[in-house]
């Protein structure tokens, strides 16, 4: 039995030590970085099955009111696991990309570092997820916003992948002024900093509503920032698209459920406040419309799926505004492991052929495998059954529509059959446009089996999803 | 379990082709075993039993009562034999395909499943699942094998297809969510038995999403434009499987569920459908007169003959409807023998253009006695189940509010539609004359007539067309019970 917030802590350390033997050994094959960190998380995944209980406590003081335990959180954590190891595994398939555009004294210069910064995300998205405490979540969100500083730019002969660092930060940094600010704001409406001793106090009569709410708008900023939820977005596409590609992965993925997990914890406190319930619709309304219809005209790969990450944060904001947790963590499931698959094939193919999307003309006779699983993850982003993106829809639109949101729901159904156009572009350069270059693209056998791992969990759960809405339960 | 396997042995196939079977032998095996599975379903089918048989059932989500639930009653029956009948006749009619092969008989078994699955749902979730297995072959079908614009044809089918069944979803969500939390269920037996608590506004508005969603697939009037683009561009094959079986989903969804569930929503929308449906037959087939290509021209009337089974569904009498679902089945007969026939032409002549055709007939004397065939029976002449159909829709509606003194809505319909069967015999009967019969072109004197072996699918199409035709009693003694217990259900 492992208390809680061991996790954590052995995650940190398996950073800290890959960090720290990394410097000492430049004469090994870097690569041992990588296994060793998706070795050491799959300990941690596998001691995520093996919790003490928590003793639950009315009045958490001291490191529990900071911290919480409860089924949410254990969920996230093994999301952000799963996330960090299939990450890494990407990572070392595109190590060679890396070697080329870091200036180095040695061959393998950087790529310890670049295996070994995901761990510490990976520890910053975990502490993240268990925060119900605004300092708390400060803290771990910086954690995590530093460490994608660093491997944002982390190519840094590649003039777009600076661009890219640059922006991120500057507007990272902004959104964490802003967050900061509305934290301030509701201390001082409130006096507390812990998300259930401020709903209590919002319930009391004689708050300052106005002062509160300017407070939580802030708060919703930083949050939308990290989501890519419209009017933030702005910065999606050129960081995604300038980052290396697994980053960009890590981004769209772990950054994203991350932001949602804080959105979904904040929401009971901010839902008593007014109008707040008719800024989200608003607010997802944009984002399906902005993702959706801007994703339209892309014609290279990584910036579809930039475009499609802000798409599906408006589905995941249809779950918000109707106030639907399971709804919105399942669909953050489907979304991991679907986006996960497309990145992981983009990341095989385009290092031989490149990232536009005609560069994948063909691909079905050159390659049927690599075909064949983006095809798979290009449908289930769409939403079609039997794939576990229809699912998650499903259960947004469920909720949608027992909650009456008639806007959403025509927002929604626009949106899905625009959805239906820019994903089936690729299938259609893969599977109808002639090869340009007629060579098999090699692919490794760790990856083969993690996209055919991928394949199989997203058609097997996109039948069959008990297991998922199991595991949210407990 | 034999329904079980029935929808099974497509896709098993489509996956053993995928991952490397022998593409035509195993595809043709499969749908042979998928109808012989079909008529056994048939033989042992009891036809005086008002329950679904064949029943199986895997939970599949218990938080959401969600079952993977498959039975037939005599309507679904009719369907899956259609659905088996096209099936063997497609797969039969695909020739040498230079690339991919392998794709193409798989797209077309999914095709073929995602129909026969469809039909035999008796889960909500599942009977729209199903149906959507089919819409990324379709896309490919049309796409990688296509003709002409097939780009344009592909997008155009799939992001319609792709908005009317969401829009169907949202309906089906709808449906779900309009019955008290305790009762609410996927499965459409229950749904059966929960009907009564749906209010009247509720209904209102469910049928009339349903009926978008539902017509966008069917080609209903004023959602029918994807339709004879894609047939067009389509490969023979997945014209005869997506206008024969496929498009039928729609009409047999409204069967299944508007009739018996919703039926204050059918009467407060009866005059919007009337009218819409009057489109189709009017309108459209003026259009399809107007076609140049026998291709476009087979893609309009099949777009034409919606409009018949949409009245029998109107009618809402057990008459009305039961003559919809027979017309379904032929329908779905003749239109395959037709793009059948159509398609072997083009693969000789490479045009489809009547005025360039003419005379095939002398070349080619079974494919014209096949063509003519298919003509008469979507014409609806005596002796071809379309004529028993679209007489029992006639009849069922005019009979609908009559009264001596007044014409009501639906006998003015039933007049206007009648003149479809005029329209329907000047664009087939013209068409069948500057195709394969006068004066014939030089350039077509070296064509050869079908293959033997391609002889016996369309024998196959014929029998059925005739045998349900001379014989609609057959049908009717199965699916009458059905439509009775739902026209009964209404208050």
């Amino acid at each position: 039995m492992i208390a809680p917030p061991n996790l954590e802590i052995a995650v940190l350390v398996l950073g800290m030590m890959l960090l720290m033997f990394e410097a000492f050994a430049d004469k090994i094959d870097k690569r041992v970085f990588a296994f060793a960190g998706i070795l050491g998380l799959l300990t941690v995944l596998i001691g995520t099955f093996y919790l003490a209980p928590v003793p639950p406590i009315d009045q958490p003081t001291g490191f529990w009111s900071f911290y919480t335990a409860d089924p949410l959180s254990i969920f996230f954590k093994r999301f952000a696991l799963v996330t960090t190891i299939l990450v890494i595994i990407m990572m070392i398939d595109y190590a060679p990309s890396v070697r080329g555009a870091i200036a180095g004294a040695t061959q393998q210069a950087g790529l310890g570092e670049f295996f070994a910064l995901p761990v510490l995300t990976c520890a910053g998205l975990m502490y993240l997820v268990s925060a119900i405490d605004f300092i708390m979540i400060f803290v771990s969100l910086e954690l995590v916003t530093i460490s994608f500083y660093v491997l944002v730019s982390f190519t840094r002969k590649n003039p777009l992948s600076l661009e890219a660092g640059v922006k991120y930060l500057v507007l990272s940094a902004l959104a964490t002024a802003f967050l900061v600010y509305g934290i301030t704001w509701i201390f001082g409406v409130t006096g507390e900093t812990n998300l259930d001793r401020i709903t209590a106090i919002l319930a009391r009569p004689n708050i300052d509503q106005t002062a509160m709410t300017f407070g939580a708008v802030l708060v919703l900023v930083a949050l939308g920032f990290k989501i890519a939820a419209v009017p933030f977005q702005i910065w999606v596409p050129d960081v995604y698209q300038g980052a290396p590609t697994p980053v960009t992965a890590f981004l769209s993925v772990g950054s994203k459920a991350a932001g949602f997990v804080v959105l979904l914890r904040v929401l009971r406190p901010f839902l008593m406040l007014p109008k707040m319930d008719r800024l989200l619709v608003i607010v997802a309304i944009l984002t399906l419309l902005y993702g959706n219809l801007a994703a339209l005209p892309q014609s290279n790969l990584k910036r579809l799926l930039a475009y499609s990450s802000i798409a599906h944060a408006g589905y995941l904001l249809i779950g918000v505004a109707c106030f639907d947790g399971p709804a919105v963590t399942f669909y953050l499931v489907a979304y991991l492991l679907m986006t996960l698959l497309s990145f992981a094939v983009l990341i095989v193919v385009a290092q031989p052929a490149g990232e536009r999307i005609a560069d994948f003309d063909g691909l079905a006779k050159r390659s049927p495998f690599l075909a064949f699983a983006m095809l798979i993850g290009m449908i289930s982003l769409a939403g079609v059954p039997f794939t576990i993106g229809f699912f998650g829809k499903f259960f947004i639109f469920n909720a949608a529509i027992a909650h009456h949101q008639t806007a959403l729901v025509v927002v929604g159904a626009i949106t899905v059959a625009c959805g239906f156009y820019y994903y089936l572009k690729v299938v259609r350069a893969m599977y109808w446009r002639p090869a340009v270059k007629g060579d098999n693209i090699p692919v490794s056998g760790l990856s083969r089996v993690v996209m055919s791992a991928l394949i199989i969990a997203i058609i097997w759960f996109g039948i069959y999803p008990q297991p998922i809405l199991d595991a949210l339960k407990r | 379990m034999l329904l079980f396997l029935i929808v099974l042995c497509p896709i098993a196939a489509a996956v053993s082709i995928m991952i490397g079977a022998p593409a035509r032998a195993t595809a043709l095996l499969a749908s042979i075993v998928t109808l012989l599975m079909t008529l056994l379903a048939v033989a042992w089918f009891d036809a005086g039993s008002r329950e679904f048989q064949y029943v199986i059932s895997f939970p599949v989500s218990t938080d959401w009562g969600i079952n993977f639930a498959l039975g037939l009653d005599g309507l679904s029956l009719v369907m899956i034999l259609l659905a088996a009948i096209v099936t063997v006749a497609a797969v039969w009619f695909t020739d040498k395909i230079d690339n991919y092969e392998h794709s193409f008989y798989a797209c077309l078994l999914f095709i073929s499943g995602g129909a026969l699955g469809a039909f035999a749902s008796l889960d909500l979730f599942f009977f729209y699942a199903f149906h959507e297995l089919a819409l990324i072959p379709t896309f490919l079908l049309i796409g990688i094998w296509g003709s002409d614009n097939r780009t344009a044809a592909a997008w155009k089918i799939t992001i319609y297809l792709a908005l009317g069944s969401f829009i169907l979803l949202l309906g089906l969500i709808m449906l779900y969510q309009s019955v008290p939390v305790a009762s609410r269920t996927f499965d459409i037996r229950e749904l059966q038995e929960a009907a009564r608590q749906i209010a009247p506004v509720a209904q209102r508005n469910i049928y009339l999403v349903l009926l978008v969603g539902f017509g966008i697939l069917v080609s209903l009037f004023p959602f029918h434009t994807w339709a004879p683009d894609a047939y067009a561009a389509a490969p023979a094959p997945a014209a005869m499987l997506h206008a024969g079986v496929l498009k039928k989903f729609g009409l047999y969804g409204l069967l299944r569920l508007a009739v018996p569930l919703l039926p204050e929503g059918g009467r407060y929308w009866t005059n919007l459908l009337l009218v819409l449906l009057l489109g189709n037959i009017i309108y459209i087939g003026l259009v399809t007169i107007a076609q140049r290509r026998l291709d476009r021209m087979l893609g309009y009337s099949s777009v034409m003959h919606m409009g018949y089974i949409f009245l029998g569904i109107a009618s809402s009498n057990l008459l009305g409807v039961i003559g919809a679902s027979i017309l379904m089945f032929a329908h779905g007969l003749s239109i395959a023998l037709l793009f059948a026939v159509a398609g072997e032409v083009r693969k000789r002549t490479n045009t489809l253009v009547m005025s360039d055709l003419g005379g095939l007939a002398k070349v080619m004397p079974f494919a014209g006695l096949a063509f003519g065939f298919g003509a008469f029976a979507a014409i609806g002449l005596p002796g071809f189940a379309n004529f028993a159909a679209e007489v029992m829709i006639f009849f069922g509606t005019f009979r609908n509010g009559f009264a001596m003194e007044r014409f009501h809505i639906f006998q003015v319909a039933t007049v206007l539609a009648l003149w479809g069967v005029v329209i329907s015999a000047v664009y087939m009967l013209r068409a069948y004359r500057r195709v394969f019969m006068g004066a014939m072109n030089d350039r077509w004197k070296e064509l050869v007539d079908l293959r033997h072996g391609l002889r016996l699918p369309v024998a196959l199409l014929i029998a059925a067309l005739l045998w349900f035709g001379f014989y609609p009693q057959s049908l009717v003694r199965i699916l009458s019970p059905v439509f009775e217990t739902y026209l009964k259900q209404q208050p």
